[in-house]
């Protein structure tokens, strides 16, 4: 057994082995040939330090190693550096490409050739290419590329056939010229080609490996690069029908903010009514109070207490209120697990139709106003889903400023899907009006918050640039896929810090520093947020789950004006222990720190505000003057964002995308 | 002229493009300096879409103000 020569990924390769490794843009289909070729026997590798997993199984003899979609290999990204080094360890590249986008997959199928790796390319998407009305000379790009090309339709498995007839008869194709001699040379330090070539394109974690300095030739080589794909496009593709197919109209739709918005809210229409009421309903209520409260804990409970009383310590961590076998257990599987593959499957559903960069493009405007970007939607919405499962997909945004941004944001004004449901349920015994004021105070909350952090943190966020790829009708199969991968890894990530969180907040409770809490919070909930002492209770709550805060206010007697204010300060209140762990874990300790510090003066000073304001317009009632307050919001917010974008006028901006 | 004044429908040359890093990602897209697009659609405040043959891509307002163009072809 050898181990794969990629730094830090630990793949077995038995001796004699050939590496395949399946490499290709985004969506073109690499993950079908993958499962093609490797049946059931698959096993998983996670990239060290990324959510990245790479598959790899056996394929006769040798080993077939999938790669995430990237348009070119350098160290652009995570994805980048993660395909860069499976294909730089490669004895055979089997690149995927679309037939309906050779231009931009070339540029791929070129470096990797100039890597020096036999390759054999499968032209897929036959059939998508045919019906936009474009042909390709198969014979002709293989001549010009020097490997061989077989044009496949991967859904349909036509091609295959023919494609492993031919796999190994790959060979290394046509180089770009006027590079061997600067390869020659460095050859002899770096050991091989593809690394040389790397290295001269001024890559610089591979420099760094060789300790070399990075080449400036990059985009000089690029050009070429790209000139030479251009003069291939030019021969080998011919264009027979031009028309704009549904796809494309209602491409262009998506992101027109007049039909853009519309389809956004019908679409979201939709996550609401699958996730907000049948899963959050129907499915957790089977999952959480049948099968885990009502089977899973009394049999833990009766099981446990043969060996430990339940009110020893040990008992109290195992099996009482927070406990680490009955709380964590149920909360993880019971209620988060159903929210979270929910969550994931409409994100898998939108990747794969190619509506998520569209999302980006049409709410970009939006977030480039609180210091982030198109993409920033993604943690977003899935913030309302889980703010501990947003937070980690935070790493798929671009610069370390939009990850502080985008990780504070979400645990201040985001409230969790367990959260949202009590909140809801509140809400909806008190009238549109108060839906309304709550929506647009921390909708409020959020811009000022974001426009601040985005005015006082130094650099300027990124710039979106994407690619926009062609609608199509998503794959259940490979949508079920993607959620069952996705969900899979949030729970081998989270659970950890979960049951983490529930250990600290039970020494809390035995040592008594969650009743010392409660008893220091006291004063500032009856004089400044006017609400009964009992509410402290509900809030100290909040910090080990979003939704035990919201649900022990509604076992207070509180009038409408309270409940509100109540809502408000829980929602922004500190994010519940696991998120505040991911914090921990993915940013430094005195981010963490400061985090949940500002959470907790943001909720009391706004749900104060709320509290106050609402006084001062209506001194006598219990209810509440609703437009007054609202107005005085909008003001307040204008007045910050204003405020904001006279000092970034003022401060010099240097901008640095991606 | 630049980037974010096209409209939709216009055709233009991109004469320059700020970063080298997004010079690059733009190569990779098929798109480089001296290469004529269309402009597919201005997202009002928004991104600007351009498109060359079938490739689409999305361009942020602070980014677009910054490629220079020539129009109109
Ligand atoms: N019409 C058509 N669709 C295909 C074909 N091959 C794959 N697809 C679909 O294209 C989508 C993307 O396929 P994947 O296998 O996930 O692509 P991938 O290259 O692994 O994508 P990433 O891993 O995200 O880079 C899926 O919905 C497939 O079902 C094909 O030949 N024709
Ligand atoms: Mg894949």
């Amino acid at each position: 057994m050898a181990h794969c020569h990629c730094p830090g990924l630990k793949i077995e390769i038995p001796a004699g082995a050939r590496r395949i490794v399946l490499a290709g843009n985004p969506n073109t289909g690499k993950s079908v040939f993958f499962n093609h070729f490797t049946g059931m026997y698959v096993d998983v590798s996670n990239y060290p330090g990324t959510t990245l997993d790479i598959s790899y199984g056996r394929y006769g003899s040798d080993v077939v190693i999938d790669t995430p979609g990237v348009y070119g290999i350098s160290s652009f990204n995570d994805e980048e550096r993660i395909a860069r080094d499976i294909i730089l360890s490669a004895d055979l590249v089997l690149n995927v490409v679309s037939a309906a986008h050779l231009e931009r997959d070339l540029f791929l199928t070129q470096q990797i050739i100039d890597t020096g790796v036999p390759v054999i390319v499968a032209l897929n998407m036959m059939d998508d290419a045919k019906r936009l009305g474009i042909e390709v000379d198969v014979d002709r790009l293989s001549q010009l590329l020097g490997v061989p090309v077989i044009p496949t339709v991967a859904v349909k498995k036509e091609g295959f056939d023919r494609l492993k007839a031919e796999l190994f008869t790959a060979r290394p194709g046509h180089t770009i010229p006027g590079l061997e001699e600067e390869l020659n040379q460095l050859l002899n330090r770096v050991g091989s080609r593809g690394e040389a070539l790397l290295v001269l394109e001024g890559d610089p974690v591979i420099a760094a490996r060789h300790g070399c300095k990075p080449g400036t030739r990059r985009e000089e080589i690029y050009r070429r690069r790209r000139e030479r794909v251009n003069e291939i496009c030019q021969q080998v593709v011919r264009e027979i029908s031009r028309g704009a197919g549904l796809g494309t109209i209602l491409g262009r739709w998506m992101i027109k903010p007049l039909t853009g918005i519309p389809i956004l809210f019908v679409a979201l229409w939709a996550m609401y009514k699958t996730i907000g009421v049948f899963i959050a309903g129907t499915v957790v209520g089977i999952t959480e109070e049948t099968i885990m409260q009502g089977i899973y804990e009394p049999a833990v409970r009766k099981f446990v207490e043969q060996f430990i009383p339940h009110s020893s310590v040990p008992g109290t961590i195992l099996i009482g209120e927070f406990g680490l076998l009955t709380m964590t257990v149920t909360y993880l599987l019971g209620l988060l697990m159903p929210l979270v593959v929910g969550f994931y499957f409409f994100l898998s559903l939108f990747e794969d139709s190619g509506y998520l960069p569209r999302i980006a493009t049409l709410v970009d405007r939006l977030l480039t106003s609180i210091g982030l970007n198109g993409r920033g939607v993604i943690p977003i919405i899935l913030g309302f889903g889980c703010v501990t499962m947003a937070t980690i997909t935070t790493r798929l945004l671009s610069s370390d400023r939009e990850r502080k941004i985008a990780i504070f944001l979400l645990g201040l004004t985001i409230p969790c899907s367990a959260q949202l449901g009590v909140i809801a349920g509140m809400l909806a015994t008190l009238g549109p009006q108060y839906l309304a004021l709550y929506a647009l105070v921390i909708f409020s909350v959020l811009v000022m918050a974001g426009t601040l952090l985005s005015t006082l943190l130094p650099g300027k966020s990124a710039d979106l640039f994407i690619d926009l790829p062609p609608l199509r009708l998503p794959r259940l199969d490979n949508v079920l896929k993607k959620t069952g991968t996705k969900s899979y890894h949030f729970l081998k990530e989270a659970a950890p810090l979960f049951v983490l969180g529930a250990l600290i907040i039970s020494v809390f409770q035995i040592t008594g520093i969650l009743e010392f809490l409660q008893n220091l919070l006291a004063p500032l909930t009856v004089g400044w947020l006017n609400l009964p002492p009992e509410a402290s209770t509900a809030f100290i709550m909040g910090i080990v789950r979003r939704d035990f805060g919201a649900a022990g206010l509604t076992a207070l007697a509180l009038n409408a004006l309270q409940t509100i204010v109540a809502l408000i300060t829980i929602t922004l209140f500190v994010p519940c222990i696991a998120s505040i762990l991911v914090i921990f874990k993915e940013r430094t300790r005195k981010e963490a720190v400061l985090i949940w510090g500002s959470s907790w003066v943001a909720a009391f000073l706004i749900g104060g505000l709320v509290a106050q304001l609402a006084r001062l317009f209506n001194p006598a009632g219990d209810h509440i003057q609703v437009i007054p307050v609202i107005l005085s919001f909008v003001v307040l917010t204008l007045v910050i964002v204003g405020m904001c974008l006279f000092i970034r006028r003022a401060k010099p901006t240097t901008n640095v995308p991606e | 002229m630049t980037l974010d004044r096209m409209k939709r429908g216009q055709r233009c040359r991109i004469l320059s493009i700020p970063s080298e890093l997004v010079r690059a990602q733009a190569l990779r897209f098929g798109i480089a300096e001296g290469e004529v697009v269309t402009c597919c659609e201005v997202i009002p405040a928004g991104p600007v879409v351009i498109s060359k043959n079938r490739q689409e891509i999305a361009i942020g307002r602070g980014l677009a103000r910054q490629i220079e163009v020539e129009g109109s072809f």
